[in-house]
């Protein structure tokens, strides 16, 4: 049985919210160069001034976005693997330590409702367990800035409702969400589950690569479809119009009950800087 | 492209249009939730910001040796709540966010403000821009105190001109 000390799963998790809150993953990088090709004008300016800022952001170490934040993990824990140490602990100590040391916005506070007070430290990080079998320990972590959380959406459908229906929903979501979610979006959507899996699920959605479509053909096509009808609205980069309004959708779809149909559209911005390590 | 240099009077900016791209340079006061909730609930205004611009933001920590952290615009919706009263009470010339304003806040605006767009997601970028920061008040909210910077030639995009014709 392999051993992991809660330790190095402390460094490895401070290590990663540094490097992205800096570096926006490959493909999101790749994707917004493709939509500078295929855009103009003012739309194009700003998809430039995207490029520029990920390129200061990396080479100089400034943080893509100032708001570096809600930590959120996914955590597939091996069931060969024996974690010596509370690994809850360990990881809100690296969100703990790479945000101090990173100098990164400390975004969270203790009370939702009344007192508010921030904690200081970014923590707690949210954080999402699950098993898998084998001897790995696979971290995924999102910085989910809070202008493109607070557009998020769920809905608790009836079974009668149409394709059209969901796409109708996701739209809304999507032409709500505006300028001050900070297009072009990434999309996330899950489908099915229940109340709190279906917001799992399209959470879990941003993590996945651009141009990755969904396995089933079925929900590869609706991607496809939404993305296209979302570039439709002309939204355009800083929602300020133009051609390219998101640059990947992204469905995550799981079995629910009979008599439900749950959709979350969970929206995503341009910096959408999400990284993924295994020990 | 106009290019603004602060201080502004409603003068030097009335003909400017609603779409046009602006390089502002000069002070400017960030503020954001906390500030404005102190300010407007607590009828609490020691700064003078009369024909001042402020600038919807909470930026990064600073590293050593440098003039700022991350600092791009927040969601300005947010402080809508605040707004028409804080324009009364303060005289400000100019307010910089990001997305859409109420029609209250819009009104509001008409022939005092000018509301500039920031472009959201481009903190380092933004970083770039600030000569000088400095924590003014509210130095216990944090990234949410009022910090005043020097900027220059921050690119910015008139969301809604002097007459209060806009473009969101």
């Amino acid at each position: 049985m392999k051993i992991i000390e809660a330790k190095n799963i402390t460094s490895l998790v401070k290590k990663m919210c540094i490097k992205a809150a800096h570096e926006l993953p490959s493909d999101v990088l790749l994707a917004i160069k493709k939509s500078q090709t295929k855009q103009k004008g003012l739309a194009k300016y700003l998809t430039a001034l995207m490029l520029e800022n990920a390129k200061i952001a990396k080479k100089e170490l400034y943080p893509l976005c100032q708001d570096t934040g809600t930590s959120v993990l996914f955590v597939e824990i091996g069931t060969e693997l024996f974690i010596k140490g509370n690994i809850t602990k360990a990881i809100q100590e690296g969100v703990k330590q790479g945000y101090k040391e990173g100098y990164l916005r400390k975004s969270i506070v203790q009370d939702p409702l009344f007192k508010r007070k921030n904690t200081n430290d970014n923590t707690p990080a949210i954080i999402h367990y699950s098993f898998k079998e084998g001897d790995k320990l696979k971290l995924s972590l999102l910085l989910k800035g809070a202008g493109s959380e607070n557009k998020s959406v769920l809905k608790m459908f009836a079974p009668s409702a149409t394709i059209k229906d969901i796409k109708d929903f996701v739209l809304s979501a999507v032409k709500t969400a505006g300028a001050s979610a900070c297009p072009p979006f990434i999309i996330g959507i899950g489908i099915g589950g229940n109340f709190e899996h279906a917001a799992l699920l399209s959470k879990k959605a941003l993590l996945r690569k651009i141009n990755n479509f969904n396995k089933n053909k079925l929900y590869a096509a609706l991607e496809k479809d939404l993305l296209k009808e979302i570039n439709k609205t002309k939204i355009g980069p800083q929602g300020l119009g133009g051609n390219i309004s998101a640059l990947g959708v992204f469905i995550e779809e799981e079995p629910c009950h009979t008599a439900s149909l749950p959709v979350a559209v969970n929206i995503g911005c341009h910096v959408s800087r999400h990284i993924t390590e295994v020990l | 492209m106009t290019y603004l240099k602060m201080p502004l009077t409603l003068e030097k900016i009335k003909n400017i249009k609603a779409g046009s791209q602006i390089f502002l340079s000069g002070t400017i006061f960030s503020m954001r939730d906390k500030a404005h909730k102190k300010m407007v609930e607590e009828n609490f205004y020691p700064l003078n910001l009369k024909n001042q611009i402020i600038f919807y933001m909470g930026p990064s920590p600073t590293r050593p040796g440098r003039k700022s952290g991350s600092c791009g615009p927040t969601t300005s919706a947010r402080m809508d709540k605040w707004t028409p009263t804080f324009i009364k009470k303060t005289g400000i010339i100019g307010i910089i966010g990001k997305g859409e304003r109420c029609q209250e806040v819009k009104a509001a605006m008409k022939g005092k403000v000018i509301y500039l767009l920031a472009f959201g997601g481009l903190g380092a970028f933004y970083a770039k821009c600030v000569k000088k920061s400095e924590i003014v008040l509210f130095k216990e909210l944090g990234c949410e105190a009022v910090y005043k910077l020097e900027v220059e030639n921050m690119p910015l995009i008139v969301a809604q001109d002097i007459k209060g014709e806009s473009i969101l």
